[in-house]
């Protein structure tokens, strides 16, 4: 199975994960600094800012663009709970 | 006392019945007194109800509403708007925050007089959309931040952005040749008193304080951004969205604030730590239960591996002995919790979770959090207690241990090393930086493991 990293750059921790694994699902086992709340998509309340490799986490969907827009994230900044690794990237709380 | 319904008694009738009251030069307060409730939002008792204050601003080109009142009393703030404007001069709605009890009367308000703006803040519109879902027809709103102003002819409204007072979207709206604060929650408490301001009610100091200590302590930090906005206005006269209108010495509840957001709950300010500032020691607090004593070894063993860490206080209370509102004090003021509890019918004990269902009222966000225990059949009580710690947004860096029935003196050496990682993760030593960057496998991150396994769950090696 691919594998990715992603460094968790609050407490500087890196995890090898299985790729396609949602953010928040490491960041929890981790206990990085990423909060969450509803886990769906919907609150935003686990919204996070990618230092690096944006372009290796999935697209947002429609409906994460919309939550994002109205929780005035800046460029980059993407939900833990929606958000799959397919590359390596190193995230930190928004 | 009982707790009578409304319209119980006569002087609750006589206040349903009551009038608009001019506040200031055009400005009329035209809310709701709700006297008979008891309790509010679940998490506050009102032991003499409360008020919505809603507030009408009649300029010389038409009139603006601050808030308006909770859903079952729009009645009473339609009949007192009545009184001073008609609802064809209404031209805008100001919403300091979107919290139903002050929203409630928006829908009604709104079909009857379609042609107001709603001023809400920049934070708002996703919760408006909420508030009156799509079955409303379409509605206008501007979004105004701090130091935005609109005209109303001869006076205007300024705005002040204060997140967190206490929703996301609440902001403050100054009527500036009044020198008039509508200020929403802020400064404002669970107080119904007909007679309305604070020099006539009775003493409501208790309940200024009781709302602070509910409804703002949990966003201090919020406090005192905003305070650095309200602090300089001149004030003549703070207009709140619940409780007294606040007309004689008005800052002295601006001054209240400062107080309270600057103090640590009980903890009077005077009442010092004996450190210099800038060298105060990073806080863990321990709180342990056991029934045979397991645990409470534990505990002492988790103390002893944190404070052979220096630049760290560690302290030490068996839960049972002490009252739960002086630990959420402690707890506020501490960086990192662990929590000990040993397992009972596969849950742990009632006092943990009586202090853990406690801590609505304090800002826990960045702290550590960390659980352990002794069990004798299957010990859920540990991986129960991380859960709740990190529902409470706690972080939890270091996996929880647990050991069956009694500690061995290896276990207790677990132990030690437990507390020790703990006060690495506090003080940042966790990752030695004479070390290659560490690297975790995801397979590794077994939240729960046994104290009697390797102590090191947190196992590293080093990129090739």
């Amino acid at each position: 199975m691919a594998k990715a990293k992603v460094t968790f750059q609050d407490i500087d921790q890196t995890v090898n994960v299985p790729a396609g694994i949602r953010v928040i699902d490491v960041s929890e086992k981790i206990g990085a600094g990423i909060i969450y709340g509803c886990r769906e998509g919907d609150c935003g309340t686990c919204m996070m800012h990618v230092v690096e490799g944006w372009n290796n986490l999935t697209e947002p969907s429609v409906l994460e663009e919309k939550v994002l827009r109205e929780n005035m994230a800046s460029r980059h900044d993407r939900l833990a709970c929606q958000a799959q690794i397919i590359g390596d990237c190193t995230v930190k709380p928004a | 006392m009982s707790s009578p319904g409304p319209e119980q008694t006569r002087e609750q009738i006589a206040v349903r019945d009551g009038n608009a009251v001019e506040i200031a030069p055009g400005v009329h307060w035209i809310g709701a007194f709700d006297p008979g409730l008891r309790n509010f939002d679940m998490i506050l008792r009102t032991a003499n109800g409360t008020t919505y204050n809603a507030y009408a601003v009649r300029g010389s080109d038409g009139v603006a509403l601050i808030d308006t009142v909770k859903a079952e009393l729009a009645d009473d703030f339609f009949a007192r708007l009545e009184q001073v404007a008609t609802l064809d001069e209404i031209r805008v709605i100001v919403l300091n925050h979107l919290e139903p009890d002050h929203t409630g009367a928006l829908p009604e308000l709104l079909r009857r007089a379609p042609q107001a703006r709603l001023i809400i803040s920049k934070r708002a519109p996703a919760m408006l959309k909420a508030l009156l879902k799509p079955t409303e027809d379409q509605f206008d709103y501007e979004l105004v931040d701090t130091g935005d102003e609109i005209s109303l002819g001869d006076r205007r409204l300024r705005f002040l952005n204060t997140p967190y007072l206490h929703w996301p979207d609440t902001q403050c709206t100054y009527l500036v040749e009044q020198q008039v604060l509508f200020s929403g929650d802020v400064f404002g408490c669970h107080y119904c008193d007909p007679r309305l301001f604070n020099d006539r009610v009775g003493d409501f100091r208790f309940s200024f304080d009781y709302y602070y200590a509910h409804i703002m302590r949990p966003f201090k930090a919020h406090v005192r951004d905003a305070l650095k906005l309200i602090e300089p206005l001149p004030l003549k006269l703070i207009a709140p969205a619940h409780g007294p209108v606040l007309r004689e010495r008005p800052r002295r509840y601006v001054t209240r604030y400062r107080e309270l957001s600057s103090s640590g709950g009980s903890f009077d300010q005077s009442f010092d730590q004996p450190f210099d500032a800038g060298d105060q020691p990073a806080s863990l607090i321990i709180f342990y239960l056991s029934a045979y004593g397991s645990t409470t070894r534990m505990a002492e063993a988790v103390q002893a591996g944190a404070e052979s860490v220096p630049g760290l206080r560690v302290s030490l209370y068996d839960l049972e002995g002490g009252e739960i509102a002086p630990f959420v004090d402690l707890i506020e003021q501490a960086d990192a919790l662990a929590f000990g509890s040993p397992t009972v019918n596969g849950d742990a004990v009632k006092p943990i979770w009586d202090l853990l269902s406690s801590l609505v009222g304090i800002s826990l966000r960045g702290k550590i959090g960390a659980a352990f225990g002794s069990y004798g059949w299957s010990g859920e009580a540990v991986p129960m207690i991380e859960d709740r710690l990190r529902g409470l947004k706690l972080r939890v860096p270091v996996p929880g241990l647990r050991l069956k029935l009694t500690p061995t003196a290896s276990e207790l050496d677990n132990c030690r090393d437990f507390g020790r990682q703990i006060a690495e993760a506090m003080t940042g030593d966790a990752n030695p930086p004479d070390t290659a960057k560490r690297v975790i496998d995801f397979a590794e991150l077994s939240p729960y493991p046994e104290a009697g396994a390797s102590s090191s769950k947190l196992a590293t090696r080093s990129e090739p």
